[in-house]
């Protein structure tokens, strides 16, 4: 198939209908908008249901709801519009239920302003929500990862009965790349003979509940996701070495700002400074083993996000202690410059020599 | 080896969103890589708008044009005074004579003075003054060809608006002959 230029929300949207997507429940805000907009086009014409809520909060158990039903479904909103979802997607995650949420990230805190950010890192695989729960949480750096992974994420969700966040930032939504559709590997998904169906008098009812009362039964459920989680570790991880080789810094940084970063691994070049990425795709589960594979030759670890240093905690705990661990980032919707990273990169291995 | 980045700016309306993504869809055809980023954020009525234009033959790292735009098409004064100092050394500046009577104040980029609005209007379509331009500065790059400009036109438009390509067409080579040497 032909390569087509899409806006990077109006490619999520297609992808998520590509997928089977055929349920989306939510709210507008910006810079998100191009993807409701989308599907209030075409998922009506793909045989699916677009309905804007009245609200994030009822958007999101309008997703609990389909996803119990055992529809594939997706919700997106931007930073302050995914903090309200929290309760449900803890409900989602408690109940054992598959569905998307994208993110399109915007400065915060509080309302914030409308430019790219990454500053939700915690947020995303903290788990916003109360409860020992995971997200699987992808982070795209480009278009076709972003439409790739997208699709990806339903099979994923479906897979391990998880919801799963795509978390991109305002640039990735609001930029045009070419893309094309391609289908994910296969999965061999298990049938949904959990999903509330209707009984027709012939089966027990299906429950779909995250109350547990009895707290050996509770104790159970998280014992029960927790090894799930794990089977997710062992899997699910993702992440891109880029120039490692002979590094003698590493960057670690994801999404947009990975690209930034790559500009300025060309001007490091340029001066005759090797330097490498590590690239984390999945955010959680974080790409530990990475950071175990870069070089001797390393002197240092300097992270780069949109954001006052939240990923360096991760890059930390994976690093355990090995080299300098350095943070350069830009917050509240300002976007870091090549010039400025490679200036922290050269300040830092001036002070490791 | 072609590696152009672009910063198409001028006031709403005047098509620089279009003619940055007409630009970045005609090289998609032609198989480079390519990359269109737009300003967005809360606009007044007839405010600036612009976007950031990668045509090139590796891997598009960073969409952001960051002092290194390799060429500016500025349809308003205010987009001159805001994007001449992106462009890097021996840059390209194509000032839209017709609304900007201020020149280049840098010496080290090549400016070229177009008068869009007016040619657009005297072949019969003001609003095709973006076209002019970027038949302006093809022709200086030669970083798509003419003709993949007006088969990327052609699947924008659709069968609906196929009328408009003859005068589209007209606008750009116009634009060329302005600063054919």
């Amino acid at each position: 198939m032909a390569k087509i230029l899409m806006k990077g929300n109006e490619a999520i949207g297609a992808a998520a209908i590509k997928a089977g997507c055929k349920f989306f429940f939510g709210y507008p805000i910006t810079p998100q908008n191009e993807l409701p907009e989308y599907m209030a086009r075409e998922l009506g014409k793909a045989g699916g249901t677009f309905l804007q809520a009245e609200s994030e909060v009822a958007a999101i158990n309008m997703v609990y709801g389909a996803a119990g039903s055992g529809a594939r479904v997706m919700t997106s909103s931007s930073s302050p519009g995914i903090a309200l979802k929290q309760e449900g997607i803890s409900y989602i995650a408690g109940a054992e239920l598959p569905c998307v949420i994208v993110n399109i990230v915007r400065g915060g805190p509080g309302l914030g302003g409308i430019q790219p950010a990454q500053s939700d890192y915690y947020q995303s695989t903290r788990g916003g929500g109360n409860g020992d729960y995971k997200l699987v949480v992808y982070a795209p750096a480009n278009l076709q990862e972003a439409v790739d992974l997208v699709m990806e994420a339903f099979d994923v969700a479906d897979y391990y009965r998880n919801p799963v966040m795509v978390l991109g930032d305002g640039m990735i939504g609001q930029m045009m790349e070419p893309i094309e559709f391609r289908e994910p590997k296969k999965r061999e998904l298990p049938p949904k003979d959990w999903a509330t169906t209707g009984t027709e008098g012939k089966r027990k009812p299906n429950i779909i509940n995250s109350l547990r009362l009895d707290p050996a039964e509770l104790e159970k459920l998280n014992q029960k996701i927790q090894a799930k989680y794990r089977e997710i570790e062992k899997n699910e991880v993702r992440y891109e070495m880029y120039n490692i080789e002979n590094a003698e810094i590493v960057f670690a940084a994801y999404g947009t700002t990975s690209r930034i970063v790559k500009n300025a691994i060309e001007m490091l070049k340029q001066e005759g400074i090797n330097a490498g990425l590590i690239r984390p795709i999945t955010l959680w589960p974080f790409p530990h083993k990475a950071f175990d594979e870069i070089p001797e030759t390393a002197k240092a670890i300097l992270t780069v996000e949109m954001s006052c240093g939240q990923m360096i905690d991760d890059v930390k705990i994976a690093n355990n202690g090995r080299l300098p661990v350095g943070f350069y980032g830009r917050s509240g919707g300002m976007i870091p410059s090549p010039q400025e990273i490679v200036n922290k990169a050269k300040e830092m291995l001036g002070g490791a020599k | 080896m072609v590696n152009e980045r672009i910063i198409c700016a001028g006031f709403g309306g005047q098509g620089v969103m279009s003619m940055g993504q007409l630009l970045a869809y005609a090289g998609m055809i032609e198989g480079k890589n390519v990359s269109w980023l737009p300003s967005y954020g809360p606009e007044m009525r007839g405010g600036t708008a612009n976007c950031n234009v990668t045509v090139s033959d590796t891997p598009i790292g960073s969409p952001i044009i960051d002092h290194n735009a390799t060429a500016a098409i500025v349809m308003n004064l205010p987009s001159l005074i805001k994007f001449e100092k992106e462009l890097e050394k021996d840059g390209i500046l194509l000032i839209n004579s017709s609304l900007i009577e201020k020149k280049a104040e840098r010496d080290d980029v090549k400016a070229y003075y177009v008068p869009a609005n007016e040619i657009a209007v005297e072949i019969g379509n003001g609003k095709v003054a973006n076209m002019v331009m970027l038949g302006a500065y093809i022709e200086l790059t030669k970083v798509v060809k003419v003709e993949t400009v007006i088969e990327a036109l052609k699947k924008v438009f659709g069968p609906s608006k196929a009328h408009l390509i003859p005068l589209n067409e007209k606008a750009l080579e116009r634009g060329a002959e302005e600063v054919r040497g």
